[in-house]
C-alpha cells in the first residue's frame, strides 16, 4: 500500500444526524491503534445520498469516494480494512 | 428508535401537507410492504404495530381505543377536533410488547448436571429439580434471588431481564396479568429510561404535533423555547439552529438558557440563604424528573429540595409576557419536560428533539446549510451550560458570594443505586449543594437527543463559550 491517507467523509446533515450518524463523529478517536495514521476523516454536510433511495438508508459516509449506507463505527472500520486490502 | 424516527417524520410530512387524514391510513402499508417480507411473525403484525405507534404520535393512549377497527384516519380527525391533553405522557403500544418473558432465570443447555449440585443446593426456595440428567427451575416458587446463578461453575444459568423493568428505576413499569407491560402513573417519574431501553420501541411518547400544526393552521403565533441541550444535537452553531425554527415556520424562538440565568441568580441567593439559616444541604429542582422522583418515592428529602422555579418555568413567563395571544412550544429532550410543560401556566405544547429533527427532514430543510442568523438576546454561558451535568453547579458557584463554602455534589443519572444514596443524604450529606439530572450526563443523555451525548458535549461547550459569563450580566 502506499503512504496516501484513506479518505473517510462523514455525513453530518441533518437526516444521516437523525438516523444515527452523529456516532459517525467519533471514528477518528475509536480507530483500533493499526489505523491510525491511515485514515484520514472529515465531516461533510449532506452528501446528497440521501435523495436517491438506491443508495441505501442513512446514516450515509464514504470510503474513498465509495458510499456506505447505513454507517456505523464498527462498520466504518471494517470497510476500512477493506479498503486497505484492496 | 429510527422507526420511530422514520414514522414521525412521515406524520410530519403529511402534516405539513394538510393531507393527514387522507394519507395516515397508507404509512403502515408503505412502511411494511407485502413483498418485503416482516420483521415479527407475519406482515400484518407487522402493520398493526405502526398503527398502534401512529396512534401515540397523533397523541392518543393505546389504551383508549374502544373499537379495534377504528382507522387511522378517524383518530387523525378527532385529534384535530381535541381541545384537551393530559398529562399521561407515555403509553405502551400492546401490540409491540408481550414478546419478552417475566424476568427470569433459565438455564441453559451448558449445564453439565454436575454432581455436586450447588445450584440446587443454595436454592432458599427448593425451585431446582434435575429433569433428565439438567437442572430445571420451577418458576412458579422461583423468587429470582439469583444464588443458582452465582455458584453455577459452569455459568450454565442466565439472567434473563426485561429491558424496560430492568431500567426503571422506581418500579413503575411491569407486567400485567395478560403478559403486557404497564406503567403505573403514580410511581412513574416520566424519565424515559423505559422507552430508550425497550428493544421493540413498545413504550411512546404521545405527541402534539396535531395541535401544534393545526394552531399554525389557525393563523396563530408559535413561539419556540429551545432547551439548552438542542445546542448539541446537530452539527450546526446555535445561530443556524435558533435560525432552523424560523425556516419551520416559529415566528419567534427563545432560547431557554435565557430562563436558565434566572433560575441560576434566585438558586445562588437561596442557596446562600438556607445555609446561613443552618440547613446542612439543598439540592437543585430544574430536573422534574427527579423533583417527581422526590415527591413519589423519597419524601423525606422534600425539605431539601430548592424552591427555585426551572429553566422553562421562567423562560415561559418571559415569553408569555411578550406574546400573551401566542402559542408557547417548548422544545424538550424528555418526556419529563413533557409533563412539566403541562402543568406549566405558561407553555401550551411540547415538540422532543427527535420531533424538531424529523420536521426539518420532513420540510427538506439541512441544518447545516441554513446561515447562522444574529443572536439577538444572548443568555449566558453558564445557562446554556444547563444542558449537561455539571453546569447547574458551575452557575450557581459563579454567581455565590465567595464567602459562601459551597461543597458540591452531582448525581449524574438517576439508578437504584443513586436513589440509594439520595435517600441516605437527609441523614448525612456528604456535601451542601446537591445537583441532580436523571439522565447520566445531564439533558444532552434525555431519551429524546439525537446526537451522541459525547458529541453534543463537545458542541454544547461551543456554544457555552461564544455566549457571555453570567459574571458580567444584568440578569
Ligand atoms: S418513564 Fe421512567 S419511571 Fe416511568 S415507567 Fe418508564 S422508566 Fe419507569
Ligand atoms: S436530566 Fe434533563 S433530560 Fe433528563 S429527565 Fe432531567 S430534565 Fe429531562
Ligand atoms: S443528510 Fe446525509 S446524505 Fe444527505
Amino acid at each position: 500500500m502506499d503512504d496516501k491517507k484513506i479518505e473517510v467523509l462523514v455525513c453530518s446533515g441533518t437526516l444521516c444526524y437523525l438516523m444515527g450518524g452523529s456516532e459517525l463523529q467519533l471514528l477518528s478517536e475509536c480507530l483500533p491503534p493499526d489505523l491510525r495514521g491511515m485514515v484520514d476523516v472529515k465531516g461533510s454536510p449532506c452528501l446528497d445520498f440521501c435523495n436517491h433511495p438506491k443508495n441505501g438508508r442513512p446514516p450515509f459516509a464514504t470510503i474513498n469516494g465509495r458510499c456506505i449506507a447505513q454507517a456505523s463505527v464498527s462498520l466504518l472500520i471494517a470497510e476500512i480494512r477493506k479498503e486497505i486490502k484492496g | 428508535m429510527l422507526i420511530r424516527r422514520e414514522l414521525i417524520t412521515r406524520v410530519v410530512r403529511l402534516l405539513i401537507e394538510n393531507r393527514l387524514e387522507e394519507g395516515i391510513n397508507r404509512i403502515p402499508i408503505e412502511m411494511r410492504p407485502r413483498k418485503n417480507g416482516s420483521v415479527r411473525c407475519c406482515v400484518h403484525k407487522d402493520r398493526a404495530v405502526i398503527k398502534y405507534k401512529l396512534m401515540a404520535l397523533l397523541g392518543y393512549n393505546i389504551s383508549d381505543e374502544v373499537d379495534e377497527l377504528t382507522p387511522l384516519s378517524d383518530y387523525a380527525r378527532m385529534a384535530n377536533q381535541r381541545t384537551e391533553l393530559t398529562d399521561t405522557v407515555l403509553t405502551v403500544v400492546d401490540e409491540a410488547c408481550s414478546s419478552c418473558r417475566k424476568t427470569s432465570y433459565q438455564v441453559t443447555n451448558m449445564c453439565r448436571g454436575c454432581v455436586a449440585r450447588p445450584c440446587m443446593v443454595n436454592c432458599p426456595k427448593d425451585s431446582i429439580k434435575f429433569v433428565d440428567g439438567q437442572a430445571s427451575i420451577d418458576h412458579t416458587t422461583c423468587v429470582n434471588c439469583g444464588q443458582c446463578l452465582k455458584v453455577c461453575p459452569f455459568h450454565a444459568i442466565v439472567y434473563m431481564p426485561v429491558p424496560c423493568e430492568e431500567a426503571c428505576p422506581v418500579g413503575a413499569i411491569s407486567k400485567s396479568d395478560d403478559g403486557v407491560e404497564s406503567i403505573d402513573i403514580t410511581k412513574c417519574i416520566n424519565c424515559g429510561k423505559c422507552m430508550t431501553a425497550c428493544p421493540f420501541g413498545a413504550v411512546m411518547e404521545k405527541s402534539h404535533l396535531v395541535e401544534i400544526f393545526r394552531n399554525k393552521r389557525e393563523g396563530r403565533k408559535l413561539v419556540a423555547m429551545v432547551a439548552p441541550a438542542i445546542a448539541g444535537q446537530f452539527s450546526a452553531d446555535m445561530g443556524k439552529i435558533l435560525h432552523s425554527f424560523k425556516e419551520l415556520g416559529f415566528d419567534y424562538v427563545y432560547e431557554v438558557a435565557e430562563g436558565a440565568d434566572i433560575t441560576t441568580k434566585v438558586e445562588a441567593a437561596e442557596l446562600q440563604e438556607r445555609l446561613e439559616s443552618g440547613a446542612p444541604f439543598m439540592t437543585t429542582s430544574c430536573c422534574p424528573a427527579y423533583t417527581q422522583l422526590v415527591d413519589k418515592h423519597i419524601e423525606q428529602l422534600k425539605p431539601y429540595v430548592s424552591h427555585t422555579h426551572t429553566p422553562m418555568y421562567y423562560a415561559a413567563q418571559v415569553a408569555r409576557h411578550n406574546h400573551p395571544n401566542d402559542v408557547l412550544v417548548f422544545v424538550s429532550p424528555c418526556p419529563a419536560k413533557r409533563w412539566e410543560s403541562f402543568h406549566d401556566p405558561n407553555v401550551d405544547y411540547t415538540l422532543s428533539f427527535e420531533e424538531y429533527g424529523a420536521w426539518m427532514v420532513a420540510a427538506g430543510i439541512d441544518v447545516n446549510a441554513l446561515r447562522s442568523t444574529e443572536i439577538e438576546r444572548y443568555p449566558s454561558g453558564e445557562g446554556r451550560g444547563f444542558g449537561a451535568s455539571g453546569g447547574v453547579t458551575q452557575a450557581v458557584k459563579a454567581l455565590a458570594p465567595s464567602t459562601l463554602k459551597i461543597t458540591d455534589i452531582q448525581i449524574n443519572g438517576i439508578d437504584k443505586a443513586a436513589i440509594r444514596q439520595l435517600k441516605s443524604f437527609p441523614k448525612s450529606c456528604p456535601g451542601n449543594f446537591v445537583e441532580v439530572m436523571t439522565c447520566e450526563g445531564g439533558c444532552i443523555g434525555g431519551c429524546n437527543v439525537i446526537s451522541n451525548p459525547k458529541v453534543a458535549l463537545r458542541q454544547l461547550k461551543q456554544a457555552v463559550e461564544a455566549a457571555p459569563s453570567i459574571v458580567n450580566q444584568e440578569v
